[in-house]
């Protein structure tokens, strides 16, 4: 016990005296939640707009001013000709144009069809799509309040509720994916190239020409940088909650013990890359580059898991960052318990359980 | 029983390569200092790593402690000091930290053994809390000295304790470990350095992964075969050239400023007539003299009669 209690000792003098693996350690999660929660993000502010207004009316006016208003749009000029929006749109300044025909007002207000022009740019559908249904919200808008009793006959109004985040504010759905994602490749990544650095400096040799069980070495290294590991949960949760207005909805103990789970089980990967890489160059590969993108790609907090092929999706079920994202979303954001995510906890249960046991077992007792 | 036994120990790495090892057998008594001497890539290394229980050989066995190397392996690790060749310290921990941490390991404390590592750790001592990244080779081999010698092991191996080490510290590495060996520790050393060998109490000639022969230093050099010969002149290089040339040179090689050479038959080839052969050819200050061989010289007859 004593001698398992002096070599965690010895791998936090290591850890705290590299400038490299405290970068990684602590820089990594800030940055790369900063990034995701502010950065990155789907939502669309401030697309630069050219509102053409050939009616100069009263209705037109109310309009415009009412798209100025919004955060969405930037209105970058107005009053151009036809040519002029095209070779806007050529040099990709503008997203969205939106063209007031002549005798816009007098024709809303004479109960006939008035109408307006969108002209969006389709070469990002996604964004098109967006611009559009902002503006066409807009202009539903403006037409309640220019006519607020219009009673007209047999009308469905879809009364919309979104759950869990009403806002729709795009970093409720990337934390939890950021928090899968930081964890996985900080667990992976330091404790490989910790052991592959052992073998590398020769001091792997020393340590088993000594009585200190092989196993014992391999646990040694996990405790700390579990520990560690938690240390960075705390920090993104902290993150998350005080700069990016998180909710944690549900159990934060059960957050905690999920988040222990799912760190044990990417230790365990990273001890399993280490007894099979010979370099902390080639540890580093695997585990940051080869981790990186499947968890980017396979979690599911940026490409909808449900869209893709069969066997991609297969792949993803190999992925504990796709279970864990799973877990993060129900407690975090839907408050939900244990209830609803035993199968996602035990799936991760099973994967820990299986590389702990590949990996002590692949651990050798001799240089190879 | 003697304290450390190879019996007829090969190892080969790859398939087309020279075998590491070809049956290798040598025993090392309780409480002697054996030295195993050989160039770079003889299979020093490859013997401290079998012994060690790092690695598996091919054929043979062995035995550490009257421990064997395969199945006991778990009762050697417990009770061998081991100094790989390359420097296998935590370079971003102190002097004093290192010595902790395997003094701990090894499931004793460093006061309990100090007596032991006293001479060697007080000459670091002043610079205990400097990391042993940078420390110089001298002090980098006297810190793995003491890290492998704290837990008091029956047997030290060393391997190339003093490649990469001055003059100086050399020397006192190996005054360190004649007193050690006044403890009764067994201690097998590897060098390159032919010069150290007569400092050991016997050792094992190694080349190619084959052992030459074994034997106390001095027994070695008695048994060179036939005279040796030291040659000067003013222009070495030339005279080294010029000597190969004559027809009954059995060796002839640079050692220090002068060269070393044999004769094939002693009974037809004299000095003299070397002599008047080189002052022919137009050397100038030529002189040769018999001398006694050394170990180097003895490892040059026996390789060339190996070949």
């Amino acid at each position: 016990m004593k001698q398992f209690m002096v070599f965690v000792r010895k791998e936090f003098y290591h850890v705290f005296r590299d400038r490299r693996t405290l970068l990684i350690l602590f820089g990594l999660p800030v940055m790369q939640i900063l990034l995701f929660g502010y950065a990155l993000t789907t939502e669309i502010k401030n697309a630069q707009i050219i509102v053409v207004d050939h009616a100069g009316d009263a209705a037109s006016q109310q309009l415009t001013t009412m798209i100025a208003a919004s955060k969405y749009f930037d209105i970058s000029a107005s009053d151009k000709s036809d040519e002029d929006i095209y070779k806007a749109f050529k040099k990709g300044k503008v997203k969205c144009a939106v063209v007031f025909p002549a005798g816009f007002g007098n024709d809303l207000l004479n109960g006939q069809v008035a109408h307006i022009q969108i002209i969006a740019d389709a070469s990002d559908p996604n964004t098109a799509k967006t611009l559009t249904n902002y503006l066409t919200a807009i202009m539903g808008e403006y037409q309640q309040q220019i006519n607020p009793t219009a009673n007209i006959p047999m009308r469905i109004e879809p009364v919309t509720r979104m759950l869990y985040n009403p806002e729709l504010n795009g970093s409720m759905n990337f934390v939890p994916g950021v928090m899968a994602l930081v964890l996985m490749i900080i667990c992976t990544t330091l404790t490989s190239v910790s052991i592959v650095r052992e073998k590398e400096m020769g001091t792997m040799e020393i340590l088993l020409v000594s009585p200190f069980k092989p196993t014992y070495v391999v646990l040694a290294k996990a405790v700390p940088y579990l520990a560690l590991s938690l240390i960075d949960l705390i920090i993104i949760l902290l993150l998350a909650v005080v700069a990016l207005d998180m909710p944690i909805r549900g159990s934060i103990v059960l957050l905690f013990l999920e988040s222990t789970l799912f760190i044990i089980c990417c230790l365990s990967l990273g001890l399993l890359i280490s007894s099979v890489t010979r370099s902390q160059q080639t540890a580093m590969m695997v585990s940051m580059m080869g981790m990186m993108l499947p968890t980017i790609l396979f979690t599911g907090f940026i490409f909808p898991l449900e869209n893709m092929p069969l066997p991609l999706q297969f792949i993803s079920n190999l992925l504990p960052s796709r279970w864990f994202y799973v877990i993060v979303k129900a407690v975090m954001l839907k408050g939900l318990g244990i209830g609803v995510i035993w199968k996602e906890t035990l799936v991760l249960a099973g994967m820990t359980v299986l590389l702990l046991t590949i990996s002590i077992k692949s651990f050798k007792t001799r240089l190879s | 029983m003697d304290t450390v036994i190879l019996q007829h120990v090969s190892k080969s790495y790859e398939k087309d390569v020279p075998p590491a090892l070809q049956d290798v057998s040598f025993s090392v008594k309780k409480g002697e200092l054996f030295g195993l001497i050989g160039p770079d890539g003889a299979g020093k290394s490859t013997i401290f790593r079998i012994l060690t229980t790092l690695l598996l050989s091919d054929k043979g066995t062995a035995t550490v402690a009257g421990y064997d190397v395969v199945k006991n392996y778990h009762e050697i690790r417990s009770c061998v000091g081991y100094m790989p060749g390359k420097f296998s310290l935590y370079q971003d921990l102190t002097i004093e930290e290192n010595l902790h941490f395997f003094a701990t390991l090894f499931g004793t404390t460093v006061e309990a053994n100090y007596a032991l590592i006293k001479d060697i750790y007080e000459q670091i001592a002043p610079f205990k809390n400097r990391r042993a990244g940078k420390l110089s080779g001298g002090m980098k081999q006297k810190l793995a000295l003491c890290c492998a010698l704290v837990h008091r092991p029956e047997v030290l191996f060393l391997d190339e304790p003093t490649t990469g080490v001055d003059a100086v510290s050399r020397k006192e590495f190996w005054e360190m470990l004649q007193r050690l060996k006044q403890e009764g520790i067994t201690i097998v050393v590897s060098t390159p350095y032919m010069d150290e060998a007569s400092l050991c109490e016997r050792i094992a000639l190694i080349q190619t992964g084959q052992i030459l022969s074994i034997d106390t230093p001095a027994n070695i050099i008695k048994a060179y075969p036939g005279k040796l010969y030291a040659l000067t002149a003013q222009k070495v290089y030339l005279l080294l050239k010029d000597t190969r040339q004559y027809a009954g040179i059995a060796q002839c090689y640079a050692a220090g400023d002068s060269l070393h050479l044999s004769f094939k038959d002693e009974a037809k080839d004299h000095p003299a007539s070397l002599l008047s052969w080189l002052e022919s050819k137009g050397h100038k200050g030529v002189s040769i003299e018999e001398i006694t061989p050394d170990i180097e010289d003895c490892f040059i007859a026996k390789t060339s009669i190996h070949e």
